[in-house]
This record gives structure tokens, C-alpha cells and sequence, in this order.
């Protein structure tokens, strides 16, 4: 027996409030803690197989035109019989975008960007694979003319008009309004920065394939794989067990899996492909850069009268994602005119895909500096120009919200952080003595990330008693844990909803063969997939209070102990020595339409600028975020660190550069692109508020995964300003960038 | 990678009788050597590997009361030692800004003088290098460039030499002594030790093929305040945009004696006499501070192409603030003010 249950209605029962194990919410560690601290948990690199070669793929070297000629004569002469290249028509020409479900656009004979990989050399040897890769000669005809600036005039671009909102007459409304800004933002592109590169193991038996990758999201995964290779998707298994971090970069497949299999097939024998951190930056999903006009305007009281958020932002030629800039910008602030639109200009620069929430964590970037500005024209208080715009449905579409904690999280925020102790006037405009270098100021923005469900199954098993031993649990989903906590979360629903301790469950993860999930992406793993555990549980809590003797709703399940409707018995009698297991089901309904899902947060910055050269230290950073019921308060804590760190990043270091003449991205690797490092980060302080989403989920929670990073950078760049009276809005603010605006300011 | 052979040298003839042939490189901590023949920029047919040459990892008193610092000595051992620490304070601080501590287990001080820029063009096989391929064009010129040479440099070649160990060592007057195949070592000044660019980039010092740095030999120990100030994009593990090492002796508002060495602007630490006899018996002030920075920048172009900005040219005006203030460092911290640096704050 399955438990189906579609998402039409609220669901107020808050059942998991009522459970008795005392687990869901707290900080229980992740049971593949110790795994991933030893090293005893293995990642996809380091599987290994009887007779596995090692593949190397061979990047383009120009950003356009088609392979005209292979030349292996000196490959051959230098290596011999054991090398193998590969050139089939059946390689990516990028990844799958996430959720594609189908094969990316294939074939290494047209050249698209440079970093392109055209070819997979096989050798027996990793070394040996590399080194025939330098060897290979690649002769290219045309693909003189590209585009590579998407600012360029020459550059062409479209109107994403499906996205495009068009309210009232910003015109209008900006020409009289009492106050206003009217400035354009830019921030580079940006890359995962995943600590595992990507890798795949391929192997054959007979018909059937099975790669060991890492990937994101497995039920797609497979075909995409499938599609690309034309094999049917039952022939294909994919293992993902473990995976270093992903942030976007593993939704889709990617060159390695693709290129492994082809060569396992080819020569009969497993095949490993592991890109190298520059491949994995020239041949991966980048964050496209954007240039974002905005322009707000306000009353003499500081309500906005009009948003206007209009960017520009790139991709392949092709390719149809475009970083969807304006998506929190639609339901951010109530403001009766709006004019929102989305533009892609095509350049020959690597891909461009979903790197760590897509959309808001560059748009709401730009809207909450803009937003800073206002505050700043208007004379009032950041935080209180932010409440006094607090929307009271979706001001776009005129939809309720769901459940909605913006003004709680604002003034949460700013009384945890002591906000009224900040001066509104620049510390370098008070600040008479020019020897004392470091400048000390403080930025605040808010955080705001769309909340979404997708279909998730899982089969959950409870199972007798061995040995005298209590009654264990058993999860199981296609589902991965990208070291966001998946293991964690998902054995901690059953546990509670089962009424076991912790140890008494274990899920398994990242394996096709199990009840497909929509993987981790988009910030709705754990709701997904947690919820159809819950929903598994709840029949298995059915079928238990049945042979009892008592309703479901009555049934109390507390360490292995079932009690309800005067009876009390271990759940191994109730087992009475049978396995009983049933698969939860949740899709989503009615309420992702009815209602505007969100998550919000509250971020707050200090930070000092060195007056001479620029340099920007931030000194301490607050978060207070709002996502529904919080299942696990240590991983949904890790999350949000990781979004203020990747905010950071953002504000002061991260930057894709690429070269103006021929597009390629010259920063390739850890030491030319900045992520922060440990000295880049002072304490961060995360404080989760207690609400409950009746519209998301039966477990009433919402995705927190990606909310720490939207807007995050707004907070430390409001500093700066807060400090030097500079306005940085070419991002990153680096120290040139900061002296530049700093002799602007003043 | 490239096939190559492996020879572990018993003792300096050993060494530099082997590494006088072409295509042989010296290895010792291989932080740098390694990762450049990972990328396939380093191709050589034999490492000569200095390692396992006894005393050549001692740091000892000479008889002037200067320091000897083996070539093998680990940057970590060097920034910790009580001597350099105490007497030569501005090349721990240097040291201790560069690289992580992993690397500074490993990297030692011959090999970090003559590490290889980390220009992203000189390390992409797919673009022109003069460095690498001589004749074969700068791709870095008109590149989206921050960690390029200002001075010092040609049409060639705009790399910067991107360790901080060596400015220090500028600034303290070091030497470097050798060891020749079939004849005497000498000993060269940083000035001597590094060519600039000039048409051939690739030529990067006046070290003959086998001649081993044995040794770097400071002279006494010049008092005075020191400091070390780095500015890059990121707080730690990054290279120089700028940095500038300072010694400066003042007294009674006066600066006796003030020695400047400028990081990440230039192919080798760069000084200027000029600019230090400048400052000799004047008491600090913005207008001398800028008087020094503009001797040192005399003759600084920026020949990057920032790609998006469009605004080439930001390195000469943060070289000009770094060295204000990194001598209002010095000055303050003379007085016995706080006069924090970015570095130590974070």
C-alpha cells in the first residue's frame, strides 16, 4: 500500500508538532558524518574497477568555427597502441540544464566557446591520458567572428517578453515622485565552486550501463544520459552516494558521464573521466554575468510608487536559460507601478546555467543596494523604509501569500544586531582624522527566495527485530545528499514520524534504482523528498495503529514503543517478525498556484574600509531567516552559513573574467577566482525563526537551501557606503573598484 | 605529463654537475615546478632534486653578525625562526602574508625566489607567451590583468614577480650566494639575480644552467620599524595587487634612514635609491610620502586592458596609496601607535 497525497489544500494539522521521538527541528548530526571526516565515505573519483581506464577530454582552443581535422600521429608516435581518442558525435557540447530531462545539444565537431571539450583521450593511465590530451592536434576552419561582450552594440540579445511585467506607468510615476534612484548595477559571472570536481565512472554489462558520478539530480540525470547515448532509460543506472557540493553545477549531465560511457562501451572495460578544476570552470554551468537597471521611486512618506528592474544577461547562442535576474524583484516590495523585463544577449562564453539560487542572488543584490539609496534619499532608516513596503499579497500577480515573516524577520534582525547604533551619516564624513585608516560601517538587506515543491516518491521499511536488537527503518530514494544534509533530514523525518531513535534508521541515497525524487536543486530537496518519507511513515503509522487497535491519530510512537487506545506494545510485537513498507508519494497542487510561496531573511553587515587603498574587511554578519517548519537547526544552520560566505564572495572577491578578444575565461582555477577564504570571514551569526507553511508541504516547510545567498552582498556593500560614502555597483567591490567609487562619493 | 627523469642529488657537485645539462630543472619543496608541469608550461626532461643535500636547510649567524639562511630552509621555519622574528621582522610578516600554511611547509627559500609568475596567460598552453614560447606574442597585454607589472616590464612581457618573501629580502639588502658547476659560486644581489624582460621574457635571472642558490645572506640587521603591507582582492591567500616593504628609522621627527620595496608591481622587488635618499632627514609628511611614491612610479605603465571596466591604469594610483600608506604604518608604529595593517587585523 502507497500514500499519494497532491498538494490542493492547506494542510493545517501540523502532525509533526504531535509526534512523540522529540527530534524533528533539533540539531541531530549527519549519521555520514564520520564517513565523509574519516575519508571512508568514497566519491565518484575515487571509485575504482577491475581493468578501468582513465579518460582526459581535450578542450577547443577557439571560441567558434568546426573541427575540420584529428590529427593523432604524434599522440600515436609518442604513446602507442594504449592510447584511444574518441570523437564521437554522441559528446556534449555542454551540460543538461537542470531538469532538462533530455540530452544538452551534442556534437564535438562545432566549436561553441573555447574550453569546449571535442575529444576524450583513453589511456591506462591517468598521466598517460593526460599527457596524449596535449598531443592531439586540432585543426579548426572559420569561427572568425564571435560574440564576446554582451554589452557590445554589435552583440545581439532578446527579450525574454514572457518574463517582462508591465504594470501602471513607471514613467510616470518616476517623473513625479518625491523621491527616487535610477542607477545600473552590474555583477560578474560566478562559478559553483563545488570542492569535488565533477567525475564519472562508467561500466557495461552487456546492455546495461552504470555510471558513478556526481550529480544533483539522478531521476533526470538518467535521461539525459539515456537520451544522449540513444539507449533506454532502463538500461541505465546511476550511483551518486556522495557528492561534494554542487550549488547548481551537477544538475544536468555533463561531459564526463557522457564521455565515460561512450568509452567504456567502445573498449569494453570501466572507464574513469575526471575533469580538472579548469576544465570544470571552462566546460561547467557559469552564473551569467547581468547589468541591472533599476529604478525605484517613493512618497514623502517612503512608500514605493514604482520598481522598474531591467537587465540584461547572456548565453550561449542556443541556449534557452537565462538567469532569471527579475524573479524576486516580482513580489520583493509592493509598489503599484512595475516594469520588470529580462533580455539575453548571445556570446561565445562557457554556458551559462543555474549556479546557487539562480535569479535572486544577483537581482536581489542590486534591488537592495538600490533599496539603500532610497532610504538614503528619502532621510529614514534602512529597515524602516523596508517595512513600510511590506507587501500585503503578490504585488504582480495579486496572489495571497502563504505564510510570510518579512517584517518579523527585518526587526528581528535589527534588534539582534544592535542597528540602532548605527550612524546614517558615512564614517568618513565624520570622521576628521585622516590617520585613522580603517573606516567602520554597517549595511543591512533583505533576503527573499521563491518556495517550490516537485514530486517526490520514497519507500520507507520498517523491519523486525533482529537478535534481540529493537525495530530498524529503512529509507530509500533516488535522492542526493550533496552535503546539504539529506541523510540527516530525511532519517530524522522517519525517525520522528516512526517513533524510533536515530541509529534505528538508515536511508540510502543516490542510487536510479530507487523511487525517483527531483533531487537537490532549486532549494526543495528536503521539502520534496522529505515529505513523500512522511507520507511513507504516515501509512506505516496506519498499518501500525491498525494492529493495535486505534486510529492513526491516536497512535503514539516513542522509542519503539506503540501506544494509543489503552494499548501499549513494542513495535517488534506489532511486526510480530514481517517487514512492512510502503511508498509516500507527494506532488504538488493546487496551492503552488494559488498562493506566493517565499522565504525571507534579514542580513546585516559591519565591515571597515581602509581610506587609503580600499581594502574592505567585513568585521561581523547577522542573518535572521524564516523557512517554514526547520527539520534539522544544524544543517538548515549550515545552509545559511554557506549563503553568507558565498555573500561575501559576492560582495568583495568572486569575479569570471573573461578575455574581451576571444571570450575564454582566464581565471580558471582557485588562485585567480576568489572565493572567501577563512580569513575572509569573521564570525556569522544564523538565528532561525519558528514558522509554520500550511500552503508548502504536509511537514509545513519551506526551502532554505539557496535563501542565505539572495541578497546577502547587498549587506556588505551598504556598509561600504555606511563607511566611505562610496556607492560600488560594479561588483565585486574590490579595493580598485571601492577607491574608484570613493573618489566619486567625495 | 611528460616522461622525465629523476636524480637526487648527494651534494652540491652532484647537483649542479647533473642540472648543467639542458631541459634539467632543480626541485626542492616542487610547489611551484610541479603545478606548471601538471599544466604542461613546464616541460623538463630531468629534476634535479636538492633535497636530500645536507646543511643546506640551516639558518646561521655570519661573522659580520648578518644571517645565512640555507637554501632549503621551509618558508614556515624561516618566518618562525626567534632571529628573523626579533632582527629582520618585515621578512616574517612578508612571509607569513604569502601563500597557506600547506605551502609554507613545503616551499622553500631558494625555490620562492625563483618561482614563476602567476601571469594566467604564461600558464594557458593555448595562448601566446613570450615567457613560455619565446616570439610567440603577450596575450596578457589587452587581457582582463590585475596581478601584471607596471614596472620594469617590455612589449614582451608584463608579468610581476608574485612572491612577497622577496621584497622583504630587497629591502634587507640580501644576497644570494652560488654554487657552479666546475668553478666557484658567486654572489648576486636581488638586482643581479633577476633579468627583466627586455625581448626574452623566458630568460627570467643571470643563473647559469647547474648554478644552484645555496644560500641567501642578510646583512646585519638594519633596526628601525618594519612593516609589510599586502594588498590583494581577498584577506589571505592571494597574490599582491601591490605590496611594499618598509624599514624606516625615526628619530626625534626626523627620518634617519628609510628603505622602500614594492611587491606585485614589477618582474623583481623593486626599489629605487632615489626614492629612499628622499626621504633621508626629512621629517614625515604627505607631501614627502608622495614625493616618494612618485620617484618610485617615475616610470610605471599600466599596459593591461581591464575588460569590463574600461578603466585600465587602477594599479599605478593603489601602488601610489599603498605606499602612503604603509610609510604612515612605519611612522606611526615609531611612535608607538597601533597603526594596525589589514594583514594582522584579519
Amino acid at each position: 500500500m502507497n500514500r499519494h497525497h497532491k498538494m490542493d489544500s492547506a494542510d493545517r494539522q501540523n502532525r509533526l508538532d504531535g509526534m512523540a521521538q522529540g527530534l524533528i527541528g533539533t540539531d541531530v548530526p549527519r549519521p555520514d558524518g564520520m564517513a565523509k571526516a574519516t575519508g571512508t565515505a568514497t566519491y565518484a573519483a575515487e571509485e575504482r574497477r577491475e581493468g578501468m581506464l582513465h579518460g582526459v577530454l581535450v578542450r577547443a582552443t577557439v571560441p567558434g568555427g568546426r573541427v575540420a581535422d584529428v590529427d593523432t600521429d604524434a599522440l600515436a608516435k609518442a604513446l602507442g597502441d594504449d592510447v584511444t581518442v574518441i570523437t564521437d558525435a554522441r559528446l556534449l557540447q555542454v551540460p543538461a540544464q537542470g531538469t532538462d530531462g533530455k540530452a544538452p545539444p551534442q556534437g564535438p565537431d562545432l566549436v561553441h566557446y573555447v574550453g569546449q571539450p571535442l575529444a576524450l583521450v583513453v589511456a591506462p593511465s591517468f598521466e598517460v591520458a593526460r599527457h596524449g590530451a596535449r598531443l592531439l592536434g586540432i585543426r579548426y576552419e572559420g569561427g572568425e567572428e564571435g560574440h564576446f561582450d554582451p554589452e557590445d552594440d554589435a552583440t545581439p540579445t532578446e527579450l525574454r517578453d514572457k518574463k517582462t511585467v508591465d504594470i501602471g506607468d513607471l514613467d510616470a510615476a518616476m517623473a513625479k515622485a518625491a523621491h527616487s534612484v535610477d542607477a545600473v548595477w552590474r555583477t560578474p559571472g560566478h562559478v559553483s565552486a563545488a570542492m569535488e570536481p565533477h567525475a564519472a565512472v562508467a561500466w557495461w554489462e552487456g546492455e546495461h550501463l552504470t555510471v558513478r558520478s556526481a550529480l544533483q539530480m539522478l531521476k533526470f540525470n538518467r535521461d539525459e544520459l539515456a537520451d544522449a547515448l540513444g539507449i533506454p532509460a532502463e538500461n541505465v543506472r546511476l550511483l551518486a552516494p556522495f557528492v561534494g557540493g554542487g550549488f547548481g553545477s551537477k544538475l544536468g549531465i555533463s561531459h564526463e558521464a557522457v564521455g565515460a560511457a561512450i568509452a567504456a562501451r567502445q573498449l569494453g572495460r570501466p572507464v574513469r573521466v575526471v575533469l580538472s578544476r579548469q576544465q570544470v570552470f571552462e566546460a561547467v554551468m557559469r552564473r551569467s554575468e547581468t547589468r541591472q537597471h533599476l529604478r525605484l521611486c517613493a512618497d514623502e512618506e517612503g512608500r514605493l510608487t514604482g520598481i522598474g528592474h531591467d537587465c540584461l544577461v547572456s548565453n550561449l547562442p542556443g541556449q534557452d536559460f537565462a538567469e532569471p535576474v527579475i524573479q524576486g524583484s516580482r513580489f520583493a516590495y509592493a509598489a503599484p507601478n512595475r516594469h520588470l523585463s529580462l533580455r539575453l544577449a548571445r556570446v561565445n562564453r562557457t554556458c551559462a546555467g543555474s549556479v546557487r539560487a539562480p535569479g535572486e542572488a544577483v537581482g536581489l543584490t542590486a534591488l537592495e543596494n538600490a533599496m539603500d539609496e532610497l532610504a538614503e534619499a528619502i532621510g529614514i532608516d534602512p529597515v524602516e523604509l523596508r517595512l513600510r513596503n511590506v507587501p500585503e499579497e503578490d504585488p504582480t500577480d495579486g496572489k495571497p501569500f502563504s505564510s510570510m515573516m518579512m517584517a518579523e524577520v527585518l526587526r528581528e534582525g535589527a534588534r539582534r544586531f544592535d542597528w540602532q547604533r548605527r550612524n546614517p551619516i558615512p564614517a568618513l564624513r565624520r570622521e576628521g582624522d585622516p590617520r585613522r585608516e580603517w573606516l567602520r560601517g554597517m549595511g543591512m538587506s533583505l533576503l527573499v527566495r521563491g518556495n517550490i515543491l516537485d514530486e517526490a516518491e520514497a519507500r520507507v521499511r520498517l523491519l523486525p527485530a533482529e537478535d534481540g536488537a529493537p525495530v530498524r527503518a529503512e529509507v530509500e530514494t533516488d535522492m542526493t545528499d550533496i552535503g546539504t544534509g539529506s541523510y540527516a533530514v530525511l532519517s530524522q523525518i522517519a525517525a520522528e514520524m516512526l517513533g524510533l531513535p536515530m541509529e534505528r534508521v538508515t536511508t540510502r541515497l543516490g542510487d536510479s534504482a530507487l523511487p525517483p525524487s527531483p533531487g537537490s536543486g532549486g532549494s526543495w530537496g528536503a521539502g520534496s523528498s522529505g515529505s513523500s518519507v512522511y507520507l511513507a511513515c504516515l501509512e506505516l503509522r496506519t498499518r501500525l495503529a491498525r494492529a493495535l487497535g486505534c486510529d492513526e491519530g491516536e497512535l503514539t510512537l516513542r522509542d519503539g514503543q506503540a501506544t494509543g487506545g489503552n494499548h501499549s506494545r513494542p513495535l517488534a510485537e506489532l511486526l510480530d517478525g514481517g517487514t512492512i513498507e510502503a511508498v509516500g508519494h507527494i506532488e504538488p497542487g493546487k496551492t503552488a498556484k494559488e498562493r506566493r510561496q517565499a522565504t525571507y531573511g534579514a542580513q546585516f553587515a559591519e565591515v571597515e574600509v581602509s581610506r587609503h587603498t580600499g581594502e574592505v574587511r567585513v568585521r561581523r554578519m547577522l542573518g535572521v531567516f524564516a523557512a517554514g517548519r526547520i527539520l534539522n537547526s544544524r544543517t538548515a544552520r549550515s545552509q545559511c552559513l554557506g549563503g553568507m560566505t558565498f555573500g561575501i564572495g559576492m560582495a568583495l572577491s568572486e569575479e569570471l573574467e573573461h578575455d574581451p578578444r576571444d571570450g575564454h575565461l582566464v581565471n580558471r582555477d582557485f588562485a585567480g577566482y576568489h572565493i572567501p577564504v577563512n580569513a575572509d570571514v569573521p564570525q556569522l551569526e544564523v538565528h532561525l525563526m519558528e514558522e509554520r507553511d500550511p500552503w508548502a508541504n504536509p511537514m509545513q516547510s519551506k526551502g532554505i537551501g539557496e535563501l542565505g545567498i539572495c541578497g546577502a552582498a547587498a549587506a556588505i556593500t551598504n556598509a561600504i557606503h555606511n563607511a566611505t560614502g562610496a556607492r560600488v555597483r560594479d561588483y565585486p567591490a574590490t579595493p580598485d573598484r571601492v577607491l574608484a567609487a570613493m573618489a566619486v562619493a567625495n | 605529463m611528460n616522461p622525465f627523469a629523476y636524480h637526487r642529488a648527494r651534494d652540491e657537485q652532484d647537483a649542479t654537475a647533473t642540472a648543467a645539462d639542458d631541459g634539467t630543472s632543480f626541485v626542492a619543496g616542487a610547489t611551484n615546478l610541479v603545478d606548471l608541469m601538471k599544466l604542461g608550461v613546464k616541460t623538463p626532461g630531468r629534476l634535479v632534486d636538492i633535497t636530500r643535500i645536507e646543511g643546506l636547510d640551516r639558518i646561521e649567524r655570519t661573522d659580520d653578525g648578518g644571517l645565512r639562511i640555507g637554501t632549503l630552509v621551509t618558508n614556515s621555519d624561516l618566518a618562525a625562526d626567534p632571529v628573523v622574528r626579533r632582527d629582520y621582522p618585515v621578512l616574517s610578516r612578508a612571509i607569513l602574508a604569502g601563500a597557506s600554511g600547506q605551502l609554507r611547509n613545503k616551499a622553500t627559500t631558494g625555490g620562492n625566489l625563483l618561482q614563476h609568475p602567476r601571469c594566467p596567460y604564461f600558464q594557458d598552453l593555448a595562448m601566446p607567451c613570450n615567457m613560455r614560447e619565446p616570439g610567440s606574442g603577450c596575450a596578457a597585454q589587452g587581457g582582463p590583468m590585475r596581478l601584471h607589472a607596471i614596472l620594469g616590464t617590455s612589449a614582451a612581457c608584463i608579468a610581476a614577480h608574485p612572491g612577497d618573501m622577496g621584497v622583504a629580502m630587497g629591502v634587507l639588502d640580501a644576497a644570494v650566494e652560488t654554487a657552479r658547476p666546475g668553478q666557484e659560486g658567486r654572489s648576486l644581489s636581488l638586482e643581479e639575480l633577476y633579468r627583466l624582460p627586455g625581448e626574452r621574457p623566458d630568460i627570467r635571472t643571470v643563473l647559469e644552467p647547474g648554478e644552484m642558490i645555496r644560500a641567501v645572506v642578510l646583512p646585519p640587521p638594519p633596526g628601525g620599524t618594519h612593516v609589510y603591507r599586502k594588498v590583494r582582492d581577498r584577506a589571505s591567500y592571494a597574490f599582491a595587487l601591490v605590496s611594499t616593504a618598509v624599514v624606516l628609522r625615526l628619530e626625534d621627527g626626523y627620518i634617519q634612514a628609510g628603505r622602500i620595496a614594492l611587491g606585485g608591481v614589477a618582474p623583481r622587488p623593486w626599489r629605487n635609491p632615489h626614492a629612499e635618499e628622499a626621504m633621508t632627514g626629512e621629517p614625515p609628511s604627505e607631501a614627502l610620502f608622495d614625493r616618494v611614491a612618485n620617484i618610485l612610479l617615475a616610470e610605471a605603465v599600466d599596459r593591461s586592458a581591464l575588460g569590463r571596466d574600461g578603466a585600465p591604469g587602477f594599479k599605478i594610483d593603489l601602488a601610489r596609496r599603498t605606499i602612503r600608506a604603509a610609510l604612515w604604518q612605519a611612522v606611526e608604529r615609531s611612535e608607538g601607535g597601533a597603526g594596525k595593517t589589514a594583514g594582522e587585523a584579519a
